[in-house]
């Protein structure tokens, strides 16, 4: 009987340290499933019974029946896309908003975007109805330009109080400009009753299309604000460092906020400007990722964004269905779905990583 | 060379002197130990050095001034241990030295696999390979003393700002990280300036030491001519006895009358 004894003549590559950040590759696939799940569902669900076939055909340019492909494309395609765009963009903007101003109770509408892109619309409802520019409604664009101008109203009056040394002033400025925004918002609101149902169906959000306008008007500005986050990912970790350590690491905390706060600003205003004011996703998506799966930033970013889409885009197949063939704000479906999930997320997890 | 020479350096916190028209020169690999009194100005002095607020006169490390450097040049001479660095909740100790590698890297670069193994080696050196993927919130106070050495070794500095390095370990721990410190420090032929409130340990360890007072160097030289009871009485207001053992440093002792 011989034993063989195997000699490793090759000086061994040493072993890679436990604990380093990356993505779990497991976990990326979970992600990109789910997101493909909830689309399929998004495309399935409907007033319309379309099969799984015929969408598959629609999507490989096939033989469909005009009218279902009509449906598909000018209707649930771009809603589904819409929802995918907006998941996560409000999921990575949070999760960036929290990381920036090392608050976790930070959200996409932290700084006045959601205060700012409530006035605009209103306004534009109340005083414009019906009008477009461009070829495009006024109601997101003016949504967009009061998201903008609230929160470089914030950014303006907290750089002048506290030169963004600190992030707290630059929250307490979002909070006066959100309040100031609001009670403008709430002016016209009660003077204009004619259109009143119009501005709160508005405010609670909702993924109605007409076509790929609203996507195509959205996409550059939310391919720009997540590819900036995304790469500004590692140093994001960075950043959950106290403010001399940092530094004395060399990093410009400063410009890393401002890029990062420009960015998911401009994300959240595209979004906020077709879609209204979504609650909770911005913080549940990032904090279940961060409770279930890992809290650097390399795998918060990108699974934010997988995990923010897929979950919006259920919500909407969830307001479209529940109280068919009205519609439900999508707003109401995310808090009524994420709250219970995120509490049971919490106490699975005894909240040790709190 | 890594010498750090500070010349006519003052620091001012919104118009009230902290430092004031201070020199002193430290020399490549030695251990100066800053001692004084609570708001002496050790901290500024160490945050001066390592440009993190702005100063008047000149500071120069290995004859190049600090104000012709690149914030990310600083960093890859100073490396800063702070009093109470900030233990991100649920990062691993190896995520945590790894941010040692950013004043190495382009403002949007990612580690190299050169960056992961002096991550390694540090982690090794240091024996915490068993706790490399250990959250960081769930370290001992000496084990999170031991992650920040790490951390500040990673970036591969010559000069080694520590501020308090012992100050919340019991008096074992604060010999264990204060040899390992000193250890470092020859081997890799580091300089080593440290604000230390323990001046027996600070007499022991350090090359040198230098009595701040509001601001200004009361005296600077070795233990034996620093501490002395006269000076210590003066400066500290305290009672002490300060008690020469032989070889093995100067002790100073609080007494009650």
């Amino acid at each position: 009987m011989t034993a063989t004894v195997a000699v490793s003549v090759v000086p061994e590559r040493p072993a890679a340290l436990a604990g380093m950040p990356r993505l779990p590759w497991t976990w990326a696939a979970a992600g990109l499933f789910a997101l493909v799940i909830c689309c399929a569902v998004g495309v399935l669900v409907g007033p319309i019974h379309i099969g799984v076939g015929a969408v598959l055909q629609a999507l490989v340019g096939g033989q469909v029946d005009p009218g279902q492909a009509n449906i598909l494309w000018s209707l649930r395609f771009p809603r589904v896309v819409l929802g995918v765009l907006v998941g996560g963009t409000l999921a990575v903007s949070g999760a960036a908003y929290q990381g920036v101003f090392r608050n976790p109770l930070a959200d996409p509408y932290l700084l006045g975007a959601a205060a700012g892109a409530n006035l605009g619309a209103t306004l534009a409802i109340a005083f414009a109805p019906g009008t477009s520019l461009l070829g495009v409604n006024i109601v997101p664009l003016a949504a967009f330009v009061g998201a903008g101008a609230a929160v470089a109203g914030a950014y303006a009056l907290g750089r002048s109080v506290t030169g963004l040394r600190s992030a707290t002033g630059l929250i307490l400025a979002g909070v006066a400009i959100a309040a100031f925004f609001n009670s403008i918002q709430s002016y016209v609101q009660q003077t204009q009753t004619a259109s009143i149902r119009q501005v709160y169906s508005w405010i609670l959000g909702r993924l109605v299309t007409a076509g790929w306008d609203d996507v195509l008007l959205i996409l550059p500005y939310v391919i720009l604000s997540a590819a900036a986050i995304f790469v500004h990912r590692r140093l994001l970790d960075a950043l959950t460092l106290g403010e001399d350590e940092v530094t004395s690491l060399g990093i410009p905390v400063r410009r890393v906020r401002l890029i990062v706060v420009v960015a998911a600003t401009l994300g959240t205003a595209a979004v906020v400007a077709v879609a209204g004011t979504i609650a909770f996703v911005g913080i549940i998506v990032p904090h279940a990722i961060r409770l279930l799966i890992g809290r650097s930033y390399r795998v918060v970013i990108p699974l934010s964004m997988l995990f923010g889409a897929a979950f919006l885009v259920l919500a909407d197949a969830g307001a479209r269905t529940v109280v068919a063939p009205a519609e439900l704000p999508i707003g109401v479906i995310t808090a009524f779905l994420g709250a219970p999930f995120f509490i049971a997320v919490m106490r699975s997890t005894r909240a040790a990583a709190l | 060379m890594s010498d750090v020479v500070l010349a006519g350096v003052s620091v001012a916190y919104d118009g009230a002197p902290v430092v004031c028209d201070l020199d002193l020169s430290v020399a490549s690999g030695e251990w100066l130990a800053l001692i004084g009194p609570n708001g002496a100005g050790k901290t500024t002095i160490l945050r001066a050095i390592a440009r993190l607020v702005p100063f008047r006169g000149a500071i120069s490390i290995g004859s190049r001034a600090l104000t012709e450097l690149s914030s990310r040049e600083v960093a890859r001479q100073v490396a800063v241990l702070v009093q109470e660095p900030q233990m991100p909740v649920g990062m691993t100790v190896s995520q945590y030295v790894l941010l040692g590698r950013a004043p190495h890297l382009g403002y949007l670069g990612k580690e190299s696999a050169r960056d992961r193994g002096i991550v390694r080696d540090v982690v090794r050196r240091l024996s915490m390979e068993e706790l490399a993927s250990r959250p960081l919130d769930r370290l001992s106070g000496g084990e999170r003393q031991r992650a920040a050495i790490a951390r500040a070794l990673a970036q591969q500095a010559p000069v080694l700002l520590i501020d308090e390095p012992t100050s919340s370990l019991d008096v074992g721990r604060q010999q264990s990280v204060l040899e390992l410190i000193d250890q470092l420090r020859r081997e890799q032929e580091l300089t080593v300036i440290a604000a230390m409130h323990e001046l027996t340990l600070a007499g022991q360890y350090a090359d040198r030491l230098a009595l701040l007072v509001d601001g200004r160097l009361a005296a600077v030289g070795l233990a034996a001519e620093v501490l002395t009871e006269r000076a210590i009485t003066e400066h500290y207001r305290a009672q002490v006895r300060v008690i020469q053992m032989n070889g093995s440093g100067t002790a100073v002792v609080p007494v009650r009358n």
